[in-house]
């Protein structure tokens, strides 16, 4: 089978924006990377990735905008920063996966791992709801949206037994802030999402931008 | 009846870990000539030495062997211990028990073995060994520079900083060599011409430097201390006496030619001067290209000299000088990548060398510096830099790394993005940058100027529309690649001058497969050569930068300067030595001498009944002969001998380990 030829002059200059706009996002300079591989054989979750953490840092560098935000890697990374802490030339790649991942998801990216993808809603909607983690309640819609309905019953059930799972939500004092937050960062969503789709430069609102 | 004294190291375990040093003092006790044994654990410490000397004295010894390591460690330490003793220095022998035994061995019972066997040879040699005297030659308080580039003119402005005069003999019309085409210097991007003009003047106004510019080597006889050098002084067809360097015969001139210094991207004329800056600034006429050498008419320069310079019945001259040292400092060339047509060099006019850029990025160039690529004129936008080509790639190229090019590319991206904000895409094997700041220039490349470095080597260049296509692999994503190019850069390989062979043959000095000059050690001795007396500077000796180029002309002045400075020179005794009365005189051993030092000469000889005759004999000529003994293996008489190492020296070894 012939292999797909990457162009990297037809990237132009939208390569080079979409590798600048990574590095101010996350802030850190992703052409510091020198590819030594440190990241990837330290990852925990490595073997599971389509693109190992180095490649990704490659692909943003080159400017390849849909290999990264398509890729499965994004989505993998558990943001356990074990490669932000050893790398040689102090690059934040976890945070750099967060903001291919954010932007995965403002530019409207098909997700490539759905279901990690919705258990980051589902757990985000069990925080805007109650002010903190509603573990029931997020197994419930992660399971809602993912059609998985038996899958890990055994283990729910055992934390039932011991009482791991409580039936109702915890409310915590200033979940009305907690929601409020929730709305700015929709509010600066919305209007990112709207900046992208004319083309205009996304403004950013010291948000790291978590998904 | 000698009195030979064996002397046993230990070498701390070295040897001692692996011989076993009683059993070869007592073998040694009882080998012929043997009076006296005694070992130390050191001793080429200084009381190893005392007690060699006090066993001298004491048992009036007059043999010596030293049973310790290779000769090359401690051969002259050794010999200054006996004559301090008051034996002559050549009535030592060295036997090598450690580098040729107990560091090869893992057995120490077959070591012990082969140490006897080692000390039993060194044992009957030594009887065989007779005082030899060092003499003393003269010499001459000149150095001669091969090569005007920068290394030449380092080498010659530190000898004659040190008060000794020098001659830079220079083939081109103008010194500054390579250094003088390219446009910025890494890592720190100084302007090349700025640094290297200084240089050029200083060596030009110099008292104790002469230049000869157009002039070639043509012979060189002699040895260390006294060449006699033969120049050829190609006729410059200009009374430099008279010419004031006007630039008036150039700008008449009506034959336009290729321009050998821009590398065919300009011309010049047939008259010229090579670069504004040229060192002399007097012009040479290309006989070949010269209208009026052609067909006897056209005269324009000489209509026009104001000075009345031109001198067109100007002849080559040969110069003969004496010089007591020779530094080498002939230079490299630029690789031609024609051998890729994968690349398509010579096809497409875009696809240029790395030389070829610092031409079009240099103010003095064809372009005034512009950055136009070559077809079009059009300013570039998307580069490409392919690196490795020709060095590393025994199939097309050469098989070593040539260094520089590494740093070069990386100034290259970074000329192209501060200049013309063109994007560099620099595909490398690997990037080499151990040098000082030189691993932060290439950083500087990547992180201040965005060069895209590509892991992988291009396979193919093509034309689409009015691009140049280069298809590779990023060898880190494991994906090919494409890169639309403007304009493609190689990085060619650094290789030796075409005359390289040539001149090592006239010099007598040896040079590497790759035709680079052979160093004597390549980390003890690296510039100096086989021959005494002359040495190495620069990229004669194999790929260098300008830093590393400048560190080893200063090196190889050094060690002219050393030499000049001697009042008398010793020579090594241990020459080839004709037993005239066996001679045949039939001379192979004459052409076999790899140093010239054998000659013929005539000697009267008076024969049965009264009569003289006259015959031919071979000669030597004991400064030039290194003792390599080649012309011992050539006699057929065996009237050859080399002094210290005789047939009978040999045949008294080989009867120590074969009876």
């Amino acid at each position: 089978m012939e292999m797909e030829v990457l162009n990297l002059t037809a990237v132009g200059p939208a390569g080079a924006a979409f590798a600048a706009q990574v590095g101010a996002e996350a802030g850190t300079d992703v052409f510091s990377c020198y590819q030594c591989g440190k990241c990837s054989a330290g990852c925990p979750i490595s073997y599971a990735m389509d693109y190992q953490p180095r490649q990704i840092m490659r692909l943003v560098q080159l400017g390849l905008k849909d290999e990264a935000l398509k890729s499965s890697t994004i989505w993998l990374c558990a943001s356990c920063a074990t490669c932000t802490t050893r790398c040689p030339r102090e690059v934040e790649i976890a945070t750099v996966m967060d903001t291919l991942r954010a932007m995965a998801r403002r530019e409207g990216y098909p997700y490539k791992e759905r279901n990690i993808a919705a258990f980051h809603r589902a757990f985000l909607n069990a925080v805007a709801g109650g002010g903190r983690a509603y573990e029931l309640g997020m197994i419930l819609s992660y399971k809602m949206a993912t059609f998985e309905l038996i899958k890990d019953i055994d283990l729910g059930l055992t934390w039932l037994r011991q009482g791991k799972l409580k039936f109702f939500p915890e409310r915590i004092h200033g979940a009305a802030a907690v929601r409020d937050i929730f709305d700015k960062v929709r509010e600066i969503e919305r209007k990112e999402v709207a900046a992208q789709r004319e083309g205009r430069p996304v403004a950013h609102e010291g948000t790291e931008g978590h998904s | 009846m000698r009195r030979v004294g064996v002397f046993v190291c230990w070498c701390g375990s070295n040897i001692a870990g692996m011989v076993d040093i009683e059993q070869v003092k007592a073998a040694a006790a009882k080998m012929p000539n043997v009076v006296y044994v005694e070992d130390n654990k050191y001793t080429c410490s200084e009381p190893g030495q005392a007690a060699i000397q006090k066993a001298i004295k004491e048992q009036n010894l007059d043999r010596v062997v030293v049973a310790a390591c290779s000769p090359r460690m401690h051969e002259n330490t050794f010999r200054r211990t006996v004559s301090g003793a008051g034996l002559n220095a050549y009535l030592l022998e060295i036997a090598n028990i450690r580098e040729h035994c107990s560091w090869v061995h893992p057995d120490k019972a077959a070591g012990t073995k082969k140490a006897v066997d080692l000390v039993r040879r060194a044992v009957y040699k030594v009887a065989k060994n007779v005082p030899l005297q060092r003499a003393s030659i003269d010499v001459t308080k000149k150095a001669l520079v091969i090569g005007g580039g920068i290394a030449g003119i380092q080498a010659a402005l530190d000898i004659a900083d040190a008060g000794q005069p020098v001659v830079i003999v220079e083939k081109t019309p103008s010194i500054g060599g390579h250094m003088a085409q390219l446009d910025k210097t890494f890592p720190t991007l100084d302007c090349s011409a700025c640094i290297l003009t200084p240089k050029m003047v200083d060596a030009a106004q110099n008292q104790n430097i002469t230049l000869m510019t157009w002039s070639e080597v043509e012979k060189v006889e002699g040895y260390i201390g006294n060449f006699t050098v033969t120049i050829r002084k190609k006729a410059r067809h200009i009374d430099t006496t008279k010419c004031t360097g006007c630039g008036i015969c150039w700008s008449k001139c009506p034959a336009k030619l290729p321009s050998e210094f821009d590398l065919g991207l300009g011309q010049r004329k047939a008259i010229y001067v090579p670069f504004p800056q040229a060192i002399p600034n007097k012009p040479v006429i290309d006989e070949k290209n010269c209208i009026y050498f052609k067909t006897g008419k056209c005269k324009a320069c000489q209509i026009f000299c104001p000075a009345g310079a031109i001198a067109f019945d100007q002849k080559d001259e040969l110069i003969e000088e004496k010089f007591g040292a020779i530094i080498v400092a002939t230079g490299y060339e630029q690789w031609d990548p024609s051998p890729y047509g994968e690349y398509g060099y010579g096809r497409y006019k875009d696809v240029i060398t790395g030389l070829e850029f610092e031409r079009l990025v240099n103010a003095s160039g064809p372009t005034e510096g512009k950055i136009k690529r070559p077809s079009d004129g059009k300013i570039p936008k998307d580069v490409v830099i392919i690196q490795c080509v020709g060095s590393r790639d025994e199939a097309k190229g050469i098989p070593y790394c040539s260094k520089t090019c590494c740093m070069y590319s990386a100034k290259h991206a970074i000329l192209l993005d501060e200049k013309i904000h063109a994007h560099p895409y620099v595909f490398y094997m690997d990037v080499r940058t151990p040098g000082k700041g030189y691993e932060e220039f290439y950083k500087r490349a990547t992180e201040e100027h965005h060069a895209t470095y590509i892991r992988g080597r291009v396979s193919k260049v093509y034309q689409k529309g009015d691009k140049l296509v280069c298809l590779g692999e990023d060898t880190l994503l494991g994906k090919k690649v494409a890169v639309e190019a403007d304009m493609v850069i190689l990085a060619s390989a650094m290789v030796h001058q075409p005359a390289a062979s040539k001149l090592a043959q006239t010099l007598g000095i040896s040079y590497d497969q790759n035709h680079f000059y052979t160093e004597a050690h390549a980390k003890l001795r690296p510039v100096e050569t086989n021959t005494a007396g002359i040495f190495l500077a620069g990229a004669c000796q194999g790929p260098k930068d300008i830093p590393e180029t400048v560190a080893q002309a200063s090196a190889a002045a050094s060690k002219a300067i050393g030499l000049l400075s001697k009042a008398k020179l010793e020579t090594e005794p241990l020459v080839a030595q004709v037993n005239e009365g066996i001679c045949s005189g039939c001379l192979w051993c004459k052409p076999i001498c790899p140093y010239k030092a054998i000659d013929g000469k005539v000697i009267k000889e008076r024969i049965a009944g009264g009569k003289t005759i006259e015959r031919t004999v071979a000669s030597v000529n004991a400064s030039l002969c290194q003792g390599c003994g080649a012309c011992t293996v050539a006699c057929r008489t065996g009237a050859m001998n080399v002094l210290g190492f005789t047939n009978e020296h040999i045949l008294a070894e080989v009867d120590a380990l074969c009876l």
